[in-house]
């Protein structure tokens, strides 16, 4: 009986299903209800204590710090604070903070906030990883450590009610540009205490019933592994410029399904774009496909510690035979740009110094010199990458490039993410795929991971004058053009020394719906929820 | 019966006991930890994470301490989603696969017995070879590719159904339940032939037949239940493997299931999650094969009898 009903059942469901119709970008569209693709899901929403491109993007529209930034320019714009003055000698910042700047439930917020967040951040116990952020302040790295106890002697200062005083270690040109990363984003002290303890990671309080924040959207909504909404924030000190209603954030971490929902219409942006798809999109639909450079840098980690990657020569032999323009044309669909250095050009008017190019014979003639011509008697190399489709392309390239130009044995080694980076962590590899993405706007976020001490490095290369250059001698230079200029003395040094293969500078990728306006594409791949708009007119079908 | 499955269950601890162990051993056995990442954290990050979750102590403790925990009913908070429980995660993922899970064995029994049976009722002819050709393709046909090719035509092409999602908008369950319960309506579709053949040929059958019953009801009322017997005793184990098993599916459909957590766990070495996920569904697997034996016996009158002799 039950299974004789089961089939007219079935059916009744398909047909009704079958009449669902409007897709959720032409409703969003109509209601301003803008649908997000948000790579994965939110491992926690405190400012403080996450990190990833998927809390960001949340962490940006629920909250706010002294500053924001513009999204076409990435020029500083006044956030919480509504004006800001610098010493002359570039150490002390002194803001000033906007009366009409509110919590969600109402509280004014005030310079304490801003004090008491920053401590709040500096406990250890907290463990936040993006706590570095606030090293350049004077004495935050002390008192972080526990080599300071007293928090009065760090340069965080509520002045009054209103003026917030911080004070450097040194000038740091990128400093106002961390107060845009939410690791630098104020917290409402009573909701957090209500919860927990100040230094207590992941407790309740983040919840949508319980949070309070300070952003242009609020919290609404948050399904795990479904999505996350939040909506417009009507109390937000400069809520008449928000045009949209609603954000809803889905965590998609796989690429081809995000690419489909795209193309039926239920997201109106797209994390990623597989890459093979780029050129289906290139020839039928190149309105929707946004690509801009991104700050990072694609590279190939060499192990100076093995001692057939000890010589230098061979180092440099290894980078000079990579075709870097014929890489990306065949085997990425043109999509990236060379990279002959570790800092991507155009930081803040930052030149990479020329070292080296594309120069097989030059690096036959090195290879030689260190005593392998033609590739004799070398033992060969093995290139570690994590899974991942492209990542293997690559290598399968580079091991082709490295065998015809050198005439070395070059072996693939395809390993899981944490095997890969544990490791690499402990230098059990030849060649390991790597990628480094800044985190401000600055030649000093590529240059002070190859330090000695940095957890990042792992290629074993550790020079003392690299690290006072970059350490000590950037950050006390007396004006931009001595900084930059340190930094370009830095990074000659580190690229005569090879430690690295650069292989391309990266490119943000994403689909975008006709409709949105306001999400332009910039080198951070930042967004600004405030400017995004949609329009209701635009189709929400998506044919091909 | 209550004696033998009294007995069944107390067996079941020493084997969960086992699986718990090798599993907390065994996870932690694997290069790398929970905080290793691209962008390493600074080292008193690490040590204060490390401190918070119990991590500095020595194995054994560790060890003792998630046993105690366990045995309370606590499985602990998500390494890779420290604001949620592992109960928490499972008690939001749980729900949906299972439901996935028999929607697609439902659709699995429907188009597999109708298959299997007629497929049975005249072997070697047109209609055994195709619904059996249809069934190989089936099994051969990995999931990972009748999702997107059922996704491109009923999705994009003929924009019928929803491509993802799960219970959000209006007919997005159909595809993910049929993808799923293509392959098993397959294995079933085969089992229930080899079954029915089997049972068609017995001495009963015959008897029906020469008493002048309708086919229909020596197939339906006769042959059917003991035809069946192999499918029934495959369901148990078939649905403990579509819980643990819907992970590709899952991730195709963007479906909040426990699949897709079960696996990044093991990716995340989130290793409370992967325990929390193993235990609970190692527990499944074992009340599902028992729940399968005890139907398996009920329709098949041998083996009940055999049952009730040994327990008088």
């Amino acid at each position: 009986m039950a299974r004789r009903l089961l089939i007219p059942l079935l059916l009744c469901g398909f047909l009704l299903a079958c009449v669902g119709g409007e897709t959720n970008v032409a409703q969003g569209n109509r209601d301003g209800v803008l649908h997000f693709g948000n790579y994965g899901e939110p491992q926690g929403l405190d400012p403080h204590v996450v990190t990833g491109v998927p809390e960001h993007h949340i962490i940006g529209a629920l909250f706010e710090g002294l500053v924001l930034k513009n999204p076409e320019t990435l020029a500083i714009e006044p956030g919480v604070a509504e004006s800001w003055t610098v010493s002359d000698d570039g150490r002390i910042y002194t803001f000033k903070l906007r009366d009409n700047a509110r919590w969600s439930n109402g509280d004014e917020i005030t310079a304490a906030d801003f004090e008491w967040s920053w401590w709040r951040a500096l406990q250890p116990a907290l463990a936040s990883s993006y706590v570095f952020m606030y090293f350049p302040i004077k004495n935050a790295e002390a008192y972080f450590n526990r080599s300071l106890s007293n928090f009065d002697e760090v340069g965080i200062k509520a002045i009054d009610k209103k003026t917030f005083r911080v004070e450097l270690d040194a000038p740091a040109p990128y400093f106002l540009q961390l107060l845009d990363h939410y690791a630098l984003f104020p917290v409402h002290r009573p909701t957090v205490e209500k919860f927990g303890a100040p230094d207590e990671s992941y407790t309740r309080w983040t919840r949508p019933e319980n949070i309070v924040s300070n952003g242009p959207f609020l919290l609404d909504e948050w399904r795990l592994f479904k999505y996350l909404s939040v909506k417009k924030n009507p109390d937000y000190w400069d809520a008449d410029k928000v045009k949209l209603n609603a954000i809803r954030f889905y965590p998609i971490d796989k690429q081809t399904t995000e690419e489909r929902m795209f193309r039926a219409g239920q997201l109106h942006r797209t994390e990623e774009v597989p890459i093979d798809r780029i050129p289906w999109y290139r020839q039928n639909r190149p309105e929707v496909l946004k690509i801009a450079p991104y700050i990072g840098t694609y590279l190939y980690r060499l192990n100076t510690r093995k001692p057939h990657l000890a010589d230098v020569r061979v180092r440099q032999a290894l980078s000079m035979s990579v075709d870097r323009r014929r890489l990306i044309d065949t085997v990425l669909n043109g999509l990236f740009t060379p990279a002959y250095s570790v800092v991507p050009p155009g930081l803040l008017g930052y030149k990479p110094p020329d070292v080296f190019g594309f120069d097989p014979d030059k690096a036959r003639q090195l290879l030689s010199e260190a005593g392998y011509p033609g590739g004799k008697g070398y033992p060969g190399l093995e290139i570690q990458y994590n899974t991942h489709e492209q990542h293997r392309k690559i290598a399968i390239a580079i091991q082709q490039m490295w065998r015809e130009e050198l005439g070395i044995d070059v072996r693939l080694q395809n390993k899981d993410w944490k095997v890969y980076l544990d490791d690499e962590t402990t230098g059990n590899f030849d060649a390991s795929r790597g990628g480094w993405i800044g985190d401000y706007v600055d030649p000093n976020t590529f240059m002070d991971i190859w330090t000695a001490a940095s957890g990042v490095n792992r290629t074993g290369f550790a020079d003392e004058e690299f690290d006072r250059l970059v350490l000590q001698i950037a950050p006390n230079a007396k004006d931009h053009e001595t900084r930059l200029n340190t930094f370009q003395q830095a990074e000659r040094l580190f690229l005569e020394q090879m430690p690295i293969v650069p292989l391309y500078t990266y490119s943000s990728k994403h689909l975008v719906h006709p409709g949105v306006k306001g999400l332009s594409p910039n080198y951070m791949d930042y967004y600004n929820f405030r400017y995004v708009s949609l329009e209701p007119d635009a189709s929400g079908v998506t044919q091909d | 019966m209550v004696r033998f499955i009294a007995l069944r269950l107390l067996q079941a601890i020493p084997v969960l006991f086992v699986v718990i162990s090798a599993t907390f051993f065994l996870v932690r056995q694997a290069p790398g930890g929970p905080f290793d990442a691209e962008k390493p954290v600074i080292p008193a990050v690490k040590r204060a994470l490390e401190a918070k979750y119990n991590l500095d102590q020595s194995l054994w403790q560790q060890y003792l301490s998630y046993m105690g925990d366990l045995l309370q009913g606590d499985l602990g908070p998500s390494f890779k989603y420290p604001g949620w429980a592992v109960q928490d995660l499972i008690g939001s993922g749980f729900p949906v696969t299972a439901e996935l899970g028999i929607y697609a064995l439902l659709i699995a029994l429907l188009i597999g017995t109708t298959a299997g049976v007629l497929a049975a009722l005249k072997p070697n002819s047109a209609q055994d070879y195709v619904p059996m050709s249809v069934a190989m393709i089936g099994i051969c046909m990995p999931t990972f590719l009748l999702g997107p090719l059922l996704v491109l035509v009923f999705g994009i092409w003929l924009e019928w159904l929803p491509i993802s999602g799960w219970g959000d908008l209006p007919g997005d369950k159909i595809l993910p339940s049929i993808t799923l319960g293509a392959a098993y309506a397959a294995y079933v579709a085969r089992l229930s032939r080899g079954g029915m053949l089997e049972v068609l040929s017995q001495d009963y059958i015959r008897t029906a037949r020469a008493k002048g019953l309708p086919e229909h009801v020596v197939v339906l009322k006769h042959a059917l239940r003991g035809g069946l017997v192999p499918v029934v005793a495959y369901l148990g184990p078939a649905f403990a493997g579509l819980l643990s098993g819907s992970f590709v599916v899952e991730t195709i459909f963007q479906i909040p299931g426990l699949g897709r957590f079960y696996v990044q766990a093991a990716f995340n070495r989130d290793y409370t999650m992967i325990l929390g996920t193993t235990i609970f569904l190692s527990t499944l697997i074992v009340l599902f094969n028992l729940l399968s034996d005890v139907i398996a016996t009920w329709m098949n009158p041998r083996l009940r009898d055999g049952l009730r002799g040994g327990s008088q």
